[in-house]
């Protein structure tokens, strides 16, 4: 096997993944990977803020509920709208994004623990709202059957195949919106920005702008997340909205490799996986034994904070670090071109 | 008309007058210093220039265009960059990402153009990374381009911040001790580049605490004490003035 048919072996990979609901006919594997995608994609979305431009956004999961709530509120009985689920693709990401600016506005002079504490409280008031906003989103009942999309006629009903497609194609474009992104202009401003604000702003980088656009195109991210999350769940309530979520998509930027997308979606899939399938299934399994009084779902947390110490301790940088992180974390002045540069003009200077 | 002019360039921090109503002329195409005891005020005339600190009362101007009220991005846009005294690269970013990132006023690629990688972006981004290889040769860095800022070796680090400076196509560079921590053999080879920049038809006013340096490139210099314009001249009058003497050796010595 030539060495460039071994480097393009994982992308054959990617060309099967739309079959595997039609290879694995479990339907509750399906389902699992639909609601995975949804945490890929916002794993995506906070990395252009947290990963790109270096804000630290604790309060993420707010605009998952914008975009969740934007599709619920207009595509229900809820207010008898009924704008289509391709539309509201389109709509959600621009509702999620113009909070990204309003809520990102107000934070643009904090920095580091200041910025994430306000962002903190962000994520708090707008599950809040939510909540307290009865008459329009039903409180804590929240808002249930909303539109199930259709395609060419196809209703997607309640099966999760059509969604984990729809998951596919969004996660595709989001990763190729995101690498675009990295090697372009407002990916290099982004980068002086995290690096050193002031020097960016020497460069001409209006350092306002360019922030406003990661919180804008990092909310645009999790809107996508929550209209494709609500139509497949066929339900929002505030309570999906809580702290943990912002938490959780947090834990899988750093266990994945902040910065990089790849690492970031390896992340993503880890913690999903944990979350949402071996938990649940090992308490199942240990029902069926006969340990009835175990749920390992209570420990998740103390599950997170584990694999975030033990990431600290072992790689810090993430299982696939961006370069700079790596760099970050084990610097080396290990260039031999360098040194011997350096080397020679030391000796001729002294000469 | 003069290419760059401060007039009475005043900035108070609280009781501290830190410049004093400072005003003087720079001609388009010189090489220019400003020097002067530490405390002096040299740095914080580069960042009242470069809109880091907005001047208490007075005036900057670049081509007749007040710089008063701009912002500092504003400001390098309108064609005056800078280094630092501490080098202030971004330190994990490659040699080249340094100095494309030095190129953004110059470019004009949108959101939406970055966002779908469209044809004109594409082309834009090639352009701009030739450049940035070409800047990183003219200073001698063509085989550091891959590697990360804080990697270089400190004499290296100061010509990258230079490329990068030089990236936007600057009217005025300032530069902000760039001899600083340099060997004898690094401050020569930075006395040819000065020139070299000069000769692309950039402006340079630089900082300097070497004399060695400041007599050999600059043609008009600037001598700053207590936030005061002490002495001003060619660096042969500069060398011999009273005032000079006495405020770098105190008074007694002259």
């Amino acid at each position: 096997m030539s060495a460039t048919v071994r480097r393009r072996l994982p992308y054959l990979a990617l060309v099967l993944l739309p079959f595997i609901p039609f290879i694995d006919q479990n339907n509750s594997h399906v389902d699992f990977l639909a609601n995975a995608g949804a945490f890929v994609l916002l794993a995506l979305g906070l990395n252009i803020v947290v990963g790109f431009a270096g804000l630290l956004d604790l309060g993420y999961a707010a605009f998952f509920a914008i975009g969740s709530y934007s599709y619920a509120m207009l595509a229900s009985q809820q207010f008898g709208i009924h704008i289509p689920f391709w539309i509201m693709l389109l709509v959600a990401p621009c509702i999620a994004a113009l909070f990204g600016v309003l809520l990102g506005a107000p934070t643009l002079r904090l920095r580091g623990d200041y910025l994430a504490i306000v962002t903190l409280g962000f994520g708090e008031i707008v599950p809040q709202t939510f909540l307290n906003l009865s008459q329009f989103t039903n409180g804590p009942n929240g808002i249930s059957s909303l539109d199930q999309p259709s395609l060419f006629g196809h209703n997607f009903g309640f099966s999760a195949t059509p969604y984990y497609e729809v998951m596919l194609v969004l996660i595709a474009i989001g990763v190729w919106f995101a690498s675009n992104l990295q090697n372009s202009r407002l990916g290099r401003a982004w980068m002086a920005i995290r690096e050193d604000e002031l020097a960016a702003r020497h460069m001409g980088i209006n350092t306002t702008t360019a922030k406003l656009a990661a919180f804008a195109l990092g909310a645009s991210f999790s809107g996508l997340a929550g209209v494709a999350y609500a139509a497949k769940l066929d339900l929002v309530s505030p309570d999906q909205f809580q702290f943990n979520v912002s938490v959780l998509v947090l834990s899988m930027l750093v266990l994945g490799g902040m910065g990089n997308i790849w690492g970031v979606i390896v992340g993503s899939l880890v913690l999903s996986f944990l979350n949402s399938f071996l938990l649940p299934q090992s308490t199942n399994l240990a029902h069926q034994i006969g340990l009835t009084g175990v749920d390992f779902t209570n420990y998740r947390f103390m599950l997170y904070g584990v694999i975030l110490v033990a990431m600290m301790l072992f790689r810090p940088e993430g299982l696939i670090p961006s370069r700079q992180r790596k760099a970050e974390f084990h610097e080396a002045l290990d260039d031999p071109a360098l040194e011997a540069q350096e080397q020679s003009e030391y000796t001729s200077g002294a000469a | 008309m003069a290419f760059f002019r401060l007039t009475d360039v005043r900035k108070d921090f609280g009781g501290l007058v830190a410049v004093n109503d400072l005003s003087f002329e720079i001609e388009a195409g010189k090489i220019v210093a400003m020097i002067g005891p530490n405390g002096a005020g040299k740095s914080t005339v580069f960042n009242l220039i470069t809109g880091v600190y907005a001047p208490t009362r007075g005036t900057i101007d670049l081509e007749e265009r007040s710089l008063v009220g701009l912002k500092t991005y504003e400001i390098a846009s309108l064609g005056i960059a800078r280094t630092f005294q501490n080098i202030r690269l971004f330190a994990f970013m490659s040699a080249l990402d340094n100095v494309m990132t030095g190129e953004h006023s110059r470019m004009r690629a949108n959101l939406f153009g970055s966002l779908l990688h469209i044809p004109s972006e594409r082309r834009e981004e090639r352009v701009t990374r030739e450049r940035a290889r070409e800047l990183l040769s003219f200073v001698g860095l063509e085989q550091h381009a891959g590697g990360y800022a804080r990697n270089l070796p400190y004499g290296f680090q100061r010509r990258l911040e230079i490329a990068r400076a030089l990236a936007s196509d600057p009217k005025l560079l300032l530069l902000d001790e760039p001899a600083a921590g340099m060997n004898p053999r690094e401050k020569d080879d930075l006395i040819g580049l000065i020139g070299r920049i000069r000769e692309r038809g950039v402006t340079v006013f630089l900082i300097e605490h070497d004399m060695h340096l400041v007599m050999n490139v600059s043609e008009r210099v600037t001598v700053l004490d207590h936030g005061e314009k002490i002495a001003e001249g060619t660096p042969a009058e500069v060398r011999t003035n009273r005032r000079v003497i006495e405020a770098y050796l105190g008074t007694g010595a002259a």
